[in-house]
């Protein structure tokens, strides 16, 4: 990934502008967020699941966006954080709030593990070394006695927040999922925009040259890799919750390539791109459940046109338009 | 390990056999890998529909073609399928490097792959709708059916799988011997090594590069066309494979051909034996080799940058 760095939009100490229209952006987003449960246009399983995904997208893009760190394995985080939260809440009748921890928990280790392995190669290789490691991870999922094979776990109870407030109502569990999703959100914010994200972002664009800065890049590295696999797990546990169930699907390498998805579609490199990025792929989900395999026919299609026509995505390509704009003027 | 100590000799190298059908596959699927990565700089994702497209085209050839054109006693046999159903996917692979791959050589080499997953979820959708998920069995051609008695080793062994190992060998050293005995392969090499220069030279390297990718992917299409009477013929049969690959091409290193080879074989032995000792952990014996070997050598066993 050295010296390319076409590669992403990326926000730095010059676009401060950008980042004033994201913040209002933002608090607009979050003003209609708090009333979901009060009306009845928007169904609010929906959102709470976009903000599932987009949580598990924003970490994803810490890693893809800002480290250009490509890992083809993000679903070995988002899935066993899920398995661990459903077990130790079906199983060990642990809290959701413990159950959360020990979900992210999971991840970190995790994240710890295969990303001291994977920082070893470069570009390209690192893609693959995640990937097969994830799937490592899938065969563990398949086969371990906990994790209920073909039929996950299912069931899974909501609980009791703190020991007092009732998960099962989704209104409750709304705005659980809203705080430590923007709670999670704003961690990103903070660590792009940190002495720790421009290292990251500089070593993104020249690693040869943050090494002879002095920077130890493979702390970097792994620690951004751990940061982000956390975060995608604390997805995974979020979403153990909501849905009740922690399965296959969650560590297939399609949640992997889907999460790519999510982050290249929305734009990369950018705060909002991967929110954005998740609620058009969980909206296209949605609208695909009842057509069977060409639901993997247009996420592909969808992955090849962005990559062949539309590198910026969505977020990138308006950023982009509003600075030719300002060009103008 | 004692279960190794206590098998008859016919049932290991029964599973040894098994071991080295994988490993062929390994080898045929991470040299063309390495062939394409030399010179598009692009790691062929697609490369395990390429394989599935392979067998899949095989399987239409013999059961569903005459009934398409009409008459449903014509139907492709198993050694023209041999010939036409990686040609077919060679053709088709040269048609997608001419109009789409093309345009992704400047950028960085992450959007390669990212392109060819999208087109392996698309591939493998489409096959999924049409056939179903499901596995579709193709028979052993009349003339490998059966069983060949090796009198020297005292065992009886499948003689298509005996075949399979025999090809797909046969293969791997024809494609060695083209690429670094042939002036074609010289060619090859130093288009890896410097396109522009070879370009320089009057060699005509857009052409090489797409007939180089379409070779790739024949690769891939035999393998798949070899592994249907094996195996199932179903959608999903090359993804599940090119992940193992990737791990293999870790291992191994990109940077030589007989070193894909070597490896590619070398894996599929070493899994099929920890099928006997551990069945349970085999499906993951590869990925565990490759995250010790990147601890103790991070660039490849073959591996010449890191």
């Amino acid at each position: 990934m050295n010296t390319r760095s076409h590669t992403t939009v990326a926000p730095t100490t010059q676009n401060r502008k950008r980042w004033n229209l994201g913040v209002w952006l933002a608090v607009i987003a979050l003003i209609l967020a708090m009333l979901v449960p009060f009306q009845s246009a928007v169904y609010p399983v929906f959102i709470m699941k976009v903000m599932c995904f987009g949580l598990f997208a924003c970490a994803f893009n810490l890693l893809l966006g800002f480290g250009g760190l490509l890992s083809f394995g993000h679903a070995a985080f988002f899935g066993s954080a899920a398995y661990v939260t459903a077990y130790l809440c079906k199983e060990l009748g642990f809290g959701p709030g413990l159950g959360l921890l020990a979900g992210m928990g999971t991840s970190a280790i995790l994240g710890a593990i295969i990303g001291s392995i994977a920082i070893r190669r470069q570009g390209i290789y690192f893609a693959m070394v995640t990937l097969a490691l994830a799937q490592f991870v899938y065969f563990v999922a398949l086969q371990a006695p906990f994790t209920g094979g073909e039929d996950g776990i299912q069931n899974v109870p909501r609980g009791l927040l703190f020991g007092v407030i009732d998960l099962s109502d989704d209104t409750a569990m709304y705005y659980l999922i809203l705080a430590v999703f923007l709670a999670g959100v704003f961690v990103v914010h903070r660590i792009v925009n940190s002495h720790f994200g421009e290292v990251l972002m500089a070593i993104r664009e020249n690693e040869p040259r943050a090494i002879s800065l002095g920077y130890e890049v493979s702390r970097v590295k792994l620690l951004v890799f751990v940061l982000s696999a956390t975060l995608a797990g604390l997805a995974g546990s979020l979403k153990a919750l909501l849905f009740q169930i922690a399965s296959l699907a969650d560590v297939h390498w399609h949640a992997s390539g889907e999460v790519i998805l999510m982050t290249l579609l929305g734009g990369m490199g950018t705060l909002l791109g991967p929110l954005v990025g998740a609620a058009m792929v969980v909206t296209l989900h949605s609208y695909l459940s009842g057509v069977g395999a060409w639901s993997t026919v247009i996420i592909g299609l969808v992955f090849m046109i962005c990559v062949t026509a539309f590198r910026r995505g969505v977020i990138g390509e308006i950023y982009a338009w509003l600075q030719r704009g300002k060009a103008r003027s | 390990m004692e279960a190794l100590l206590t098998m008859s000799p016919q049932a290991l190298i029964a599973q040894l056999l098994i071991g080295l059908i994988n490993g062929s596959f390994y080898a045929i699927l991470s040299l063309g890998l390495a062939i394409i990565f030399g010179l598009l700089n692009v790691i062929n994702f697609a490369h395990g529909a390429m394989y599935m497209l392979g067998a899949f085209f095989a399987w239409l050839a013999l059961t569903q073609v005459g009934t398409w054109i009409g008459s449903p006693d014509i139907s492709i046999s198993y050694w023209l399928a041999l010939l036409l159903a990686p040609l077919a996917v060679a053709l088709l692979g040269m048609a997608l490097e001419r109009t789409l791959l093309r345009r992704l050589y400047k950028l960085d080499h992450l959007y390669g792959l990212l392109f060819t997953f999208g087109l392996s979820l698309f591939l493998e959708g489409i096959f999924t709708q049409w056939w179903g998920a499901a596995g579709q069995s193709y028979p052993v051609p009349e003339a490998l059916s059966g069983a060949v008695r090796f009198e020297a080793l005292g065992v009886v062994l499948p003689k298509y799988r005996v075949w399979v190992v025999f090809a797909s060998l046969l293969v791997c050293l024809l494609t060695w011997w083209a690429i670094e005995r042939t002036r074609l392969g010289a060619f090859l090499r130093a288009g890896t090594d410097n396109p522009r220069l070879l370009r320089a030279f009057g060699v005509n390297v857009p052409l090489m590069i797409t007939l180089t990718y379409g070779f790739g992917v024949f690769l891939a299409g035999f393998a798949g066309v070899l592994a249907a009477p094996v195996y199932q013929v179903s959608p999903l049969m090359g993804t599940n494979l090119i992940i193992i690959v990737f791990a293999v091409v870790v291992i191994g290193g990109m940077g030589s051909i007989g070193g894909a080879i070597v490896t590619g074989l070398a894996l599929g032995i070493v899994e099929g034996l920890s099928k006997i000792v551990y069945p349970q952990a085999s499906a993951i014996t590869i990925f565990l080799i490759m995250a010790i070997v990147l601890m103790i050598r991070p660039s490849g066993l073959f591996g010449k940058t890191a």
